[in-house]
């Protein structure tokens, strides 16, 4: 991975790792999201291990964005939203940081419809970099190039960086997304339903993109294509309407080893 | 009534013959057309009025170098009058300079406040006293110019009038901020919001959101926003009358007196003999100053325009 000098001290590690397991990245209990008095998701209890793949497959509804969005506490956003129950991250508790600016640069999002923000292909990915405070150009470049690169898209707009990001077609923003993402060097990659508004084409690109980057991160695959999660996932979470009903080694999940009928009929496509 | 009657039957219709329907549709058609159109009219008209008033003034007396480049304004002189507006240019332009001085970070700082920060009752008590701000009338704040800001500068700074250039600067920038606020407030709102979440998602602290991605997203808003203000601060008259101290003066610091361009108008037309070279030299000012705020509206219009498209 890009090493960058990321001061990951500063995120108040504490002096005693609760953590027993040291290669869980993540590790949730009793989860519980609702907005007003309407919940959302219940009674959520898996832990995701580092430099794994973790699947999240469930129709519309279930709850999936709404538990990306409480583990970078993106619930910040919208005070009708809130959170119960326990999400370590590396160990900590997350419900009760400092500084969750820290927290979110540490997890890479990449949303359903590609988000260019108004700059240029350039300072999309070097954003991030400018944020933690790196300003040498040549540093920024290396960076630039790398995250490109790693996002299958550096040949196809190396001509072109300072030309708007909102320019590109959608499979392409959506890559940058990706790149920029990378450009945080993130712990942890959420990916909701990234393969909405790309190709089939680009999505196998990026799906060999993030076979790729697990070598290097922890990530979190929320999909609707459930062949997706086949290809990819290492362990798969099955979310319905706000439950998550079973979670299981996807090979298993897929060969029929469930302990749940409903997520035996949805990954068969009886429902969904 | 009867039972077996089907829900939908076909109407017998003469499609040969106007019913009352149509014609009350033409009806309103015209009247709405009408109004729709009354602003081209009123703007054609007004500009034709002033124009006609102030032909005669164009055609004898009018000297483009006198009147452009002479900062002496003197209308009664009853040997040689001089119609000269470079100090009542010179006026209208420090006040608002000055204006904008004052009211372009308080809007802006308001604007961003509300927009982004103050949420709910706060945010929604807040937008109500800026639009209540924008409504006071001129005259009060040219009151407010001459009984509280006049003394208050006298005593701060020690100077013998407080009629100023700073007075009506300070009166202006206070009167153009709320309409500014308003505006600049809606292009923040014009920001998508998944811009500011991939900003956050990036660990952007609220700050660097707001100075990363939303304030680039909407600086054409933005400078719509301060267009408009120099456009009123153009065009305002009786607040400018007061506070100003209305002596034609090409200032020299903000404590001098001078005279703008809308208040030379609004004092002396009374005085004048309709169709004397006088009246028609204010006529011509104002000629000037429509051109004066008609493009920069047009310009901030193009500019807002610009990015409702983009």
């Amino acid at each position: 991975m890009v090493n960058i000098g990321l001061d990951v001290a500063s995120m108040n590690e504490p002096a005693v790792n609760i953590s027993s397991v040291p290669n869980t990245k993540l590790e949730v209990s009793d989860l519980t999201i609702s907005y007003g008095n309407t919940p959302a998701l219940s009674n959520v209890n898996f832990s995701v291990e580092e430099h794994e793949i973790f699947g999240i497959i469930g129709p519309a509804n279930a709850g999936k964005t709404s538990f990306l969005k409480s583990l970078n506490r993106m619930d910040t956003f919208d005070s009708n939203m809130t959170v119960n129950g326990q999400i370590l991250f590396n160990g900590l508790n997350i419900q009760n940081l400092k500084n969750i600016y820290a927290l979110r640069s540490r997890i890479g999002v990449v949303f359903p419809l590609p988000v260019g923000l108004p700059l240029t292909i350039y300072e999309n990915v070097a954003l991030s970099p400018r944020l933690r405070g790196i300003k040498k150009r040549s540093e920024l470049d290396v960076i630039v190039e790398q995250c490109l690169t790693r996002a299958a898209l550096w040949d196809e707009v190396k001509d072109r960086l300072n030309s708007l990001g909102s320019l590109l077609s959608g499979g392409q923003q959506q890559r940058l997304t990706i790149a920029r993402a990378l450009s945080q060097a993130p712990d942890l990659l959420m990916l909701d339903e990234f393969s909405i508004a790309v190709d089939p084409v680009t999505t196998m690109r990026i799906e060999d993109v993030l076979k790729e980057l697990k070598k290097d991160m922890t990530i979190i695959l929320v999909t609707n294509l459930v062949q997706q999660a086949r290809r990819l996932a290492d362990r798969t979470a099955f979310f319905l309407e706000g439950e998550c009903v079973e979670v299981g080694v996807t090979e298993e999940l897929f060969t029929g080893e469930v302990n749940d009928q409903r997520t035996r009929d949805y990954i068969e496509g009886k429902f969904g | 009534m009867s039972e077996t009657k089907p829900l939908l039957q076909s109407p017998s219709v003469d499609f040969d013959h106007r019913n009352f329907d149509w014609y009350v549709d033409k009806f309103i058609q015209s009247i709405v057309f009408i109004a729709g159109i009354s602003a081209i009219i009123f703007i054609i008209g007004i500009f034709a009025f002033i124009t006609i008033e102030g032909f005669g003034f164009l055609l004898e007396d009018f000297s483009f170098r006198e009147f452009f480049l002479s900062p002496f304004w003197e209308p009664s002189d009853e040997d040689a009058p001089e119609y000269g507006i470079l100090a009542l240019v010179a006026g209208t332009a420090s006040v608002t300079g000055l204006a904008m001085i004052v009211a372009i970070p308080f809007s802006l700082g308001a604007a961003i406040f509300i927009g982004e920060f103050a949420t709910g009752k706060l945010r929604e008590s807040l937008k109500v006293l800026v639009e209540l701000l924008a409504a006071i009338p001129s005259v009060v704040w040219g009151f407010i110019g001459l009984s509280i800001m006049n003394p208050l500068i006298i005593d701060v700074f020690d100077v013998p009038v407080g009629l100023n250039v700073l007075n009506a600067g300070i009166i202006l920038g206070l009167m153009a901020a709320p309409i500014m606020t308003s505006i600049a407030e809606d292009a923040l709102k014009a920001v998508p919001d998944r811009y500011r979440e991939a900003a956050e998602a990036l660990g952007a602290t609220r700050w660097q959101v707001i100075y990363k991605t939303v304030l680039p997203a909407a600086k054409n808003g933005l400078l719509g926003a301060v267009l408009l203000g120099v456009g009123r601060g153009f065009g305002e008259t009786m607040a400018v009358l007061m506070a100003t101290g209305h002596s034609v003066n090409i200032p020299g610091s903000v404590f001098d007196p001078v005279r703008a361009l809308t208040a030379t108008i609004a004092a002396e037309l009374g005085e004048t003999a309709v169709g004397s070279p006088h009246y028609q030299a204010l006529f011509t000012i104002g000629i000037f100053l429509f051109i004066i705020t008609f493009l920069i509206n047009l310009t901030a219009d193009l500019i807002v325009r610009g990015i409702r498209k983009g």
